[in-house]
């Protein structure tokens, strides 16, 4: 109970701290960010789209190793993780993409520009469409959950090619692509103090939402074919 | 492993159906590219992304045969019986390497037949990356061949299955071919044709490690 007041809050504060607060040339107090010479006012959404992204493919990896402990064990319980993991992981990923394409319009002026990092997020969308698609098309569940497992471990072991390599090798307009003199996506990124604070609390304040909602997710999943199999017996 | 290869070629080479309709299927999508640039030239460039699309999606129409025939023909249970599971994978794996490995041949051949601004500057980074890409691509989708085989809506579902694991793997061929038609060396082309076989290796030693799951009941 404390836990989701904490949350609560938690949240609100990063959205007021992300939204809010403004941007100007000389910060003279505490809430007030310092202008980035090429972002200026965009920067703000920095504090929305990377958790979301962070988010999106920590709930994949969390759908590999679930389903990779299903094959080990067979037991359903993994396989509600996963599934709980990807409807999820399908949210944050289409939040992640929806807020990207917003940036690269106010940054670079076209939504989409098939930019390696913007390609991988769609191959991340596709990955998760997949998944509900193989889903959906198994009807037996032990199949539908070995099947799906193996889906997802083929795409987890293609994942790093996107997400790590291929943006470095290849030019790009996304920071840190081969191009660009930022050493990394996020962390180097010139922040200032206060800046980076909100940033890691609006990373926790995500992680703490996607972890909450997973665990109600798996658990009503599983409720859910209790209740099934209940019906079916009678 | 070879024995189950010399069957499925066999069996293959009996009726000659599917090898005719792949043929058929690549004479087509490239003509239909021929049809809609009829007086434009294209950009080079465009031109080496297209041998891939047509490569894809030949790839998409032929390789999941390859399990989905035996589960037509109901002699799933037997190859169960008389195999190992890395055995009939690998036995379709060479089976759908040799396969796609000939589409891609044919397609190029035709390819570089009727696109006048399809000229390699440096072939050998082309051939490479041919060669390791044409594995790559027979591994990803027997896999995937063998993961819709038990599913229902099978033809749709395989490309949708397959894109997001194969988009890599293309992205890294097209860009190679770009390369090699604006005249790289192999070492300048060296990272990419690194994380070719780096992805090739990837994904066929996962889909044998998987296979025993998808393939047992």
């Amino acid at each position: 109970m404390f836990k989701k007041y904490l949350l609560y809050i938690l949240i609100s504060g990063v959205c007021i701290a992300g939204i809010a607060f403004p941007i100007v040339k000389v910060p003279q107090h505490w809430w007030e960010y310092p202008l980035i010479p090429g972002l200026e006012e965009n920067a703000k959404i920095i504090f929305f789209h990377v958790p979301t992204a962070w988010i999106s493919v920590i709930a994949f990896f969390m759908s590999a190793y679930f389903g990779f402990r299903y094959l080990r064990s067979r037991d359903m319980a993994f396989d509600a993780k996963a599934l709980a993991a990807n409807q999820l992981g399908m949210v944050f990923c289409v939040l992640a993409t929806v807020t990207g394409s917003v940036w690269a319009k106010f940054n670079w002026g076209s939504f989409w520009n098939w930019d390696p990092r913007e390609t991988s997020i769609f191959i991340l969308l596709l990955i998760y469409g997949a998944l509900f698609a193989l889903r959906s098309a198994v009807e037996v569940e032990e199949k539908r959950a070995t099947l799906s497992a193996a889906y997802s471990l083929i795409a987890f072991v293609t994942v790093p090619f996107l997400i790590f390599i291929m943006p470095r090798i290849m030019t790009g307009l996304h920071p840190g692509s081969a191009d660009d003199e930022t050493s990394g996506p996020v962390i180097d990124f010139k922040m200032n103090m206060n800046m980076r604070m909100v940033f890691y609390l609006s990373l926790t304040a995500f992680t703490l939402l996607y972890s909450w909602m997973w665990s109600i997710g798996y658990r009503s999943i599983l409720i859910k074919e209790k209740i099934f199999q209940n019906k079916e017996l009678k | 492993m070879f024995a189950l290869f010399r069957k499925d070629s066999a069996s293959e080479l009996r009726t000659r159906y599917a090898l005719n309709s792949l043929i058929m299927f690549i004479v087509v999508t490239i003509s239909v590219i021929l049809f809609s640039s009829v007086n434009e030239t294209l950009p080079e460039s465009l031109t080496g992304g297209l041998l891939w699309v047509v490569v894809f999606f030949t790839a998409m129409s032929g390789l999941s045969r390859a399990f989905v025939s035996e589960e037509e023909r109901g002699t799933t249970l037997t190859l169960q019986l008389i195999a190992k599971a890395e055995v009939v994978f690998g036995g379709k794996l060479i089976f759908n390497t040799v396969l796609i490995f000939c589409m891609n041949l044919v397609t190029l051949a035709f390819y570089a037949l009727v696109m006048d601004s399809f000229v390699l500057r440096t072939p050998s980074v082309f051939f490479l990356a041919f060669g390791i890409g044409s594995i790559g691509i027979s591994g990803a989708s027997t896999v995937i061949a063998a993961i819709i085989a038990k599913a229902n809506s099978k033809g749709t579902l395989y490309p949708v299955l397959s894109f997001p694991i194969l988009l890599p793997l293309f992205l890294l061929l097209i860009d190679l071919t770009k390369l090699s038609i604006e005249g790289t060396t192999p070492d300048a082309a060296f990272v990419e044709l690194a994380a070719l076989v780096s992805y090739d290796v990837v994904i066929i030693t996962a889909s044998f490690l998987l296979f025993d799951f998808i393939w047992k009941d």
